[in-house]
C-alpha cells in the first residue's frame, strides 16, 4: 500500500514536470518551424533527442547499480530540493504579481520576432537544413529535455524506480508532441503555472524525504510521510501567498488594471 | 579576430554554465541553505541518534528557506 502510493505520487510528479518541460520545448521548436523551416528545427530536435538518449543510456545504470543507495538518495534528494524549492519560489512569486507569469504565446512571439530578423536570412525551399533553426530547435530540446532527464534519474533513481519514471516521462512527452501535432502550434492553453505549482511541492517533497533517507533519517509512516510533506509544504505555500499579495494601498494603478 | 576556443572547451563551459544556472541561478540562498540543512539533520541522526528532532527539523528548514528566500524576493523588488 505504501509503495503504492510512492509510485502512483512518483509517476504523477514525473509525467507533470515532463509535460511542462515538454511544453517549453514545443513552443521553441514550433517557433523555429515557423520562422526557419520544418526540416530544420525537426532535424534539431532529432539530434537533441538522439543525445539525450546516448546521456540517459550513459548515465542512468551507472548511478543505479555503482552508486550506494543511501549516497544517491542524499545527494538526489538535495538536488531535487534545490530545484523544487526554485520552482515554488517562482510559483508563489507569480501568484502575489512580482514575477510575470510564465505566457508561452509571449514567449513563441519573442523566438519568432528573433528569428525572423535573424542575420542570416531564411533559406529559399532547397532542401538544405537552415543552421540557425536546427541550433534553436536542438538547444530547447537538449536544455528541456536536460531538466526532464535530471528529474526522471532524481526521482525515479532515488527510489530503484527508473523504468517507472522513465514511462511516465515519455507518456508525457507523446502527449504533448501529440496534441502539438493536431494544433500544429505552441500550447498556450496548458495551465503551467499551476502545474509548476504542483510540481514544485512534490519535487520539494520527494527531496526532503530522500535526502533524510540517504542520512538515516527514519520518517514515521514510511512513504507516507511524502503525503504528509506534500500537504505540509501547499500550506505554506498558500500561507505565502496570502502574507506576500500586496495590500490595496501598494497596488500600482497599472498592477490594478493587469 | 580572436581565435575561438576548441570545440571540447565550449562544450564544457556550456555544461557548466547549465549546472550553474540550475542550481543556483538567481538564489543561491537556496543552494547555501539546503546544504547547512542537510549537515545539521546527518549531525542530529548520526552524531547524536536524535531521529525525532531530524524528522521536525528538515521540513522546518525547507519552510524556513522557502519563506526567506520569497521575502527576500519581495523586498528586493519593492
Amino acid at each position: 500500500m505504501h509503495s503504492t502510493t510512492s509510485a502512483v505520487t512518483l509517476a504523477l510528479a514525473v509525467f507533470l514536470a515532463s509535460a511542462v518541460e515538454s511544453v517549453e520545448a514545443l513552443t521553441i521548436i514550433v517557433a523555429a518551424g515557423v520562422s526557419r523551416g520544418w526540416r530544420s528545427a525537426l532535424v534539431g530536435m532529432a539530434v537533441a533527442i538522439g543525445a539525450l538518449v546516448v546521456l540517459v543510456a550513459a548515465l542512468g545504470p551507472a548511478l543505479v547499480y555503482l552508486v550506494p543507495v543511501n549516497v544517491l538518495r542524499a545527494v538526489v534528494g538535495a538536488l531535487l530540493l534545490v530545484f523544487g524549492l526554485q520552482w515554488l519560489r517562482k510559483a508563489v512569486l507569480r501568484a502575489v504579481g512580482l514575477k510575470a507569469k510564465h505566457d508561452e504565446d509571449a514567449i513563441f512571439k519573442q523566438h519568432v520576432d528573433a528569428l525572423t530578423v535573424a542575420e542570416v536570412p531564411r533559406p529559399a525551399a532547397t532542401g538544405r537544413v537552415d543552421a540557425t533553426g536546427f541550433v534553436v530547435a536542438f538547444k530547447g530540446t537538449f536544455l528541456e529535455g536536460m531538466e526532464v532527464i535530471v528529474i526522471v534519474l532524481g526521482l525515479g533513481g532515488g527510489d530503484h524506480q527508473l523504468g517507472l519514471a522513465s514511462a511516465a516521462a515519455g507518456a508525457a512527452i507523446l502527449v504533448v508532441a501529440g496534441v502539438g501535432v493536431v494544433v500544429a502550434r505552441q500550447l498556450a492553453g496548458v495551465p503551467e503555472n499551476a502545474m509548476k505549482t504542483v510540481v514544485g511541492l512534490m519535487l520539494t517533497s520527494f527531496g526532503t524525504f530522500w535526502a533524510g533517507e540517504g542520512l538515516g533519517v527514519r520518517w514515521p509512516g514510511s512513504d507516507l510521510a511524502i503525503l504528509v510533506l506534500v500537504g505540509i509544504y501547499a500550506v505554506v505555500t498558500w500561507a505565502l501567498v496570502v502574507l506576500l499579495r500586496p495590500s490595496p494601498q501598494q497596488v500600482t494603478p497599472e498592477q490594478a488594471r493587469a | 579576430m580572436p581565435a575561438r576556443a576548441p570545440l571540447l572547451l565550449r562544450w564544457l563551459k556550456a555544461f557548466g554554465a547549465f549546472w550553474w544556472d540550475f542550481l543556483v541561478g538567481d538564489t543561491p540562498e537556496l543552494l547555501i541553505g539546503v546544504l547547512v540543512a542537510i549537515g545539521l539533520v546527518a549531525v542530529l541522526v548520526k552524531g547524536s541518534s536524535l531521529n525525532a528532532a531530524a524528522v521536525a527539523v528538515f521540513p522546518a528548514a525547507v519552510v524556513v528557506l522557502l519563506g526567506g528566500s520569497a521575502y527576500r524576493a519581495r523586498r528586493s523588488k519593492s
